[in-house]
């Protein structure tokens, strides 16, 4: 293989260049980025980024004193791949041809469908988005969060250090109960109404009222929420329409193996874009979590290299993902289904200090840690690595 | 200049104390008898490396997994890209004594 070309300059898309030097290819790499930034980090947008306490250069990926030789061709999408030959169509035209390619194309923010032309709708994914958003905050006022995730809760915690009336609008009953279960769900939800954030649950949005500009947030119940500013926080879309006729196969995501291989040889996808098989969960998922990204790269990399041989995947990492939400630091790691049962094995939810376990069958599955750091990564490393159970002492 | 800041046997083989200095130490006290004060603080998130996960001369930041060698300050593995100071320690009659840098880490 003499030339790869990454599709995505993003997380998954750095750590895959990365990957491939530190795998020993020595051949030409080119990474084809949408947005015109070299790869930086997302999750300091809905925090650090919005408050002001970090500013752009913080952002970026790579370490300056590391050159990875890759030709970053940015601010220009992919819109074809031919299935044929590898050869990449980019919207300005520019073709492609490489021996090997790696799709690592993300996701963007989901947006609410009657927000097109309204101003002061925001979505939170983007460099540009995050900049955008700042620049809104500073103005001040009453901000309308819709959707009680965790993007949804960092930037209403965000706009409340700043000095924003929030309110959190979420349509289903038990916000978070998908990623931590209805009961933890509710635990982490309340640290909204701790820090001033109104929270409204289990009622769906119906409009935005507005004529250029967004005015309110009407509920399906008729409650309408005044807002100078609306974030809607809904979920992201992974970017597979330009695969359409490539041969690939896309089902919620581009599908692979464990191992990030595809259904075309020389073919791989990591990052938010792939639907990939997991043994652990017994079927393929799309995995948002930013550890994801910046491991699984390495996997797809090896499979990629590996050529036409079986790659083996080795020990499938477990799932971790942490938020920081009004000076709280939440972390989860594992997997969790509902029918699980989960107890806390440290500290106390009232003090919002606290270990959670999640059980099926007598084994533990996954684990919730809220500020407690140091128990939270032994029973994190126990998911890994079954041994003797953590002691809660020291 | 050396401060005293607690006693060696405050902190078990393996595990770490904080000093809650502005910014904060983490003092380390290795499964081998070595004791190191780094900074507390991973150079790549707000997060505690003593709440880390300590091997050897080595500490995992519990966040995303940031490695940093505690005898030189240097990055192990990332995201991390900038180094951790390190702090000359000495254990004088069972207290750990700090004298903190006052430089900025170097690269190696």
């Amino acid at each position: 293989m003499l030339k790869i070309a990454i599709v995505g300059a993003a997380l998954a898309g750095f750590a895959a260049a990365r990957a491939l030097r530190r795998q020993g290819f020595a051949g030409e790499i080119v990474a084809i980025g949408a947005e015109r930034h070299l790869p930086y980090d997302r999750p300091p947008l809905s925090k650090g980024f919005l408050t002001g306490a970090c500013s752009v250069p913080e952002l970026a990926l790579a370490d300056p004193d590391e050159d990875l030789d890759v030709r970053w061709r940015l601010g220009a999408a992919a819109a074809r791949l031919d299935p044929g030959n590898r050869r990449i169509v980019l919207d300005d035209g520019e073709e492609i041809r490489a021996d090997g390619v790696i799709v690592a194309t993300g996701a963007r923010a989901r947006r609410l469908p009657d927000a097109d032309g309204l101003a002061g709708v925001h979505t939170l994914r983007t460099l540009d988005d995050a900049i955008t958003l700042r620049a809104a905050l500073g103005r001040g006022g009453r901000l309308v969060v819709i959707g009680a995730g965790f993007i949804g809760a960092e930037v209403a915690s965000s706009a409340r250090s700043l000095g924003l009336e929030v309110t959190v609008v979420e349509a289903l009953p038990a916000p978070l109960a998908g990623p931590l279960g209805a009961e933890m769900g509710a635990v982490c939800a309340r640290l909204h109404d701790d820090h001033g954030v109104r929270l409204r649950t289990g009622v769906p949005v119906a409009r935005l009222v507005g004529t250029a500009r967004a005015e309110a947030v009407e509920l399906a119940d008729g409650t309408r929420l005044p807002a100078d500013l609306v974030l809607a926080g809904i979920g992201a879309r992974p970017n597979v329409e330009w695969l359409a006729g490539s041969g690939l196969a896309i089902s919620g995501g581009v599908v692979t193996d464990e191992s990030g291989a595809t259904s075309l040889p020389a073919v791989v996808a990591t990052g938010d874009c792939a639907m990939s098989f997991n043994r652990h969960a017994g079927r393929a998922i799309r995995v948002e979590h930013w550890t994801h990204a910046f491991e699984q790269p390495a996997t797809a990399v090896a499979t990629l290299l590996a050529g036409g041989g079986r790659h083996p995947p080795g020990r499938p990492a477990v799932p971790y993902f942490w938020s920081d939400q009004y000076g709280v630091r939440i972390q989860f790691a594992g997997h969790r289904e509902d029918g699980d049962t989960v107890r806390i094995v440290e500290g106390d939810t009232e003090q919002r200090s606290f270990v959670a376990v999640y059980e099926r069958d007598g084994r533990p599955v996954a684990v919730l840690g809220m500020n407690q750091s140091k128990i939270f990564t032994r029973w994190r490393r126990q998911l890994s690595a079954p041994g003797p159970v953590p002691s809660a002492a020291s | 200049m050396l401060r005293p800041v607690c006693p060696l046997g405050s902190i078990p083989r393996g595990e770490a104390y904080r000093w809650a200095i502005d910014p904060p130490v983490a003092i380390f006290h290795t499964d081998d008898g070595e004791v190191f004060a780094v900074d507390d603080t991973c150079t790549h998130q707000d997060a505690s490396l003593a709440d880390g996960w300590l091997e050897g001369c080595e500490v995992e930041c519990p966040l995303h997994a940031s490695r940093f060698d505690l005898r030189t300050g240097q990055v192990d593995a990332p995201p991390a890209k900038k180094p951790i100071r390190t702090h000359r320690v000495e254990v004088i009659d069972g207290v750990v004594h700090v004298a903190l840098a006052d430089v900025e880490a170097g690269r190696v």
